[in-house]
């Protein structure tokens, strides 16, 4: 009884810290910019959160809002296209032999080690003798290539993917190709949703290479965006407000994704840990 | 049976990925150490600017930059108090889930990952409010330590990667947890063993792989710090622009001086090739024994 109890305290201490600091954005976005430094910081006063909202989304002519479709675009975008090349190199390696395989598997795996942001000077440098920084496809281009999720592609594909069934497809008939993306898809669509998420977070932590590379503003993702508000917070107050209800509406589309897809972060990541 | 080789179809499969992982890995990789050798010279003050071979000069510069080598000694202060309490915190979690002491378990690992969803910029400046004395809720915590000070204000950025990693560090020694075939309990708890002792020595055994991933996950993190001291450079003036090895590269790119900017990327990127390599053999040797 008394281990239960203590269980149960340490649990609801650390749901205080993890969720308190989210509730105090939902609040502090509700609130008019003399409320928000006025009243109580962790509940409600007058809700102004249509006000601030109407505000955010008109701001320089609407600037806001292409951040927010900029970020679908990189990170969803590239998320998607890049899990779909990751699958089918994954998926090459594991269920084909050829010369090379081996090699090339090493090679990916050691790029697993090299952190995205030792690329992004270097990938400054190359796109800037091309003339192409500050363009859309300096930054998706580069975020497409995720060299873990061709690493979970291969495992998946041993474990998810039987001899038997490309056999049978096949005899079947079947070319290897039509094959991949009518049979073997379907058999390992959980994996990719794990490799989506987690090339998903990556590109969506990955300051640097905007940072470096784009200098309009309406080529940036929100993060980037934000950041600049944040920094001009000093010379312009009211920035306050905006930088607040921006990340609030910058979270909640990923808060309710992430919460409905946790299954997959479970099991893909479990057959990832142990393999 | 006769296996066919079909080699337009691996071809298909591989050479996209493989196309792009050359072009924005391996090049990028090549041509950071290429201009890491190279130098800019003048001929007299206002000359026009020439790249020429420089050798090894830029290393030596490297190694002589005092504030980089004070920035790489600040992450590995960091790294070493911040990650093993991060993942302390997150095996306890893990292991109080699978206990079966918790009621609402769906509901704790839910809550414990929201955090994670939020990117590290935005975590950074909802925290860098937080801290701040006069918006911050925690007035009490704020009037009596300034957590924005340079004193503080590198474990004020500690516990906003602990609160974003936590419940995703969790979940990934929970779904380990989770593995472990029942018959091993019940062993267990033939021999006698209680719940402390069948975590502590069946458990946590047990699921050492997913602690070593997680312990390399959050190695590589740590000396990539970038963004939470990018914002916080807005909240506090102790916070340099070479206060972490990445934020001096952006700072030297931003001089300009890309050879020495690319000399520093790759010096960092192999600090951290190494130590997370290094990291893996230890934790393999001691598992071999």
């Amino acid at each position: 009884m008394k281990s239960k109890s203590a269980a149960m305290a340490i649990m609801g201490i650390c749901t205080l810290y993890f969720l308190v600091p989210i509730w105090w954005l939902v609040v502090g976005a509700t609130k008019s910019r003399s409320d928000f430094g006025n009243t109580a910081p962790l509940w409600f006063a007058d809700v102004s959160l249509g006000q601030n909202l109407g505000e955010l989304f008109r701001y320089r002519d609407g600037v806001f809002l292409r951040w927010m479709l900029n970020s679908v675009l990189y990170t969803g975008g590239a998320a998607l296209l890049g899990t779909i090349l990751a699958a089918m190199c994954g998926y090459a390696l594991a269920k084909y032999r050829f010369p090379g395989r081996e090699a090339i598997f090493n090679v990916v795996l050691g790029g697993v080690l090299v952190p995205a942001t030792a690329l992004a000077l270097p990938l400054f440098l190359i796109f800037s003798q091309l003339n192409a920084t500050n363009t859309f496809w300096s930054v998706f281009l580069p975020s497409l290539v995720n060299p873990f999720g061709v690493y979970l592609a291969r495992i998946y594909a041993t474990a998810s993917v039987p001899e038997e069934l490309l056999e049978a497809a096949r005899l079947d008939g079947s070319g290897e190709v039509r094959t991949f993306f009518t049979v073997s898809t379907k058999l390992m669509f959980p994996a990719l949703v794990t490799i989506f998420l987690f090339h998903f977070v990556a590109v969506w932590n990955n300051f640097l290479l905007p940072l470096i590379m784009l200098g309009n503003e309406r080529l940036f993702p929100v993060t980037l965006g934000l950041y600049t508000w944040n920094s001009q917070v000093n010379q312009l107050p009211e920035l306050r407000m905006l930088v607040l209800t921006g990340a609030l509406v910058s979270i909640v589309p990923l808060v309710v994704a992430f919460l409905l897809l946790q299954r997959f972060w479970r099991s893909g990541l479990g057959s990832g840990a142990v393999k | 049976m006769t296996r066919r080789k079909p080699a337009a179809a691996i071809l298909f499969f591989v050479l996209p990925f493989g196309l792009l992982f050359i072009a924005f890995y391996l090049a990028p990789i090549g041509y950071a150490i290429k201009q890491s050798l190279y130098k800019v010279t003048r001929t007299g003050t206002f000359g026009p600017a020439r790249e020429v071979f420089g050798g090894l000069e830029q290393y030596q510069r490297v190694f002589e930059n005092g504030p980089f080598w004070s920035s790489i000694g600040r992450v590995l202060l960091f790294g070493v108090v911040q990650v093993p309490v991060m993942l302390g915190l997150a095996l306890l979690l893990a292991l109080l889930l699978d206990s079966g002491l918790v009621r609402g378990r769906a509901f704790f690992r839910l809550a414990f990952f929201v955090p994670y969803a939020i990117p590290g910029v935005i975590a950074a400046i909802m925290w860098g409010f937080l801290y701040s004395p006069n918006l911050s809720p925690f007035t009490a915590v704020t009037k009596t330590w300034d957590l924005l000070s340079a004193d503080l204000v590198l474990w004020a950025m500690a516990n906003v990667v602990t609160w974003v990693y936590v419940g995703y560090n969790m979940l990934i020694i929970y779904s380990a947890l989770l593995a472990i075939p029942q018959e091993v309990y019940e062993a267990a708890t033939l021999d006698g063993a209680g719940p402390i002792r069948t975590a502590w020595s069946v458990k946590i055994p047990l699921v050492m792989p997913a602690i070593v991933l997680t312990t390399v996950f959050s190695i590589i993190g740590t000396l990539q710090l970038l963004a939470e001291p990018q914002v916080f450079r807005t909240f506090s003036s102790a916070v340099s622009s070479t206060y972490t090895p990445n934020l001096t590269v952006y700072s030297t790119s931003s001089i300009p001086n890309f050879n020495l900017a690319a000399a520093f990327s790759v010096v960092l990127a192999l600090a951290t090739c190494v130590l997370s390599f290094a990291f893996l053999k230890v934790t393999q040797r001691g598992a071999d024994k």
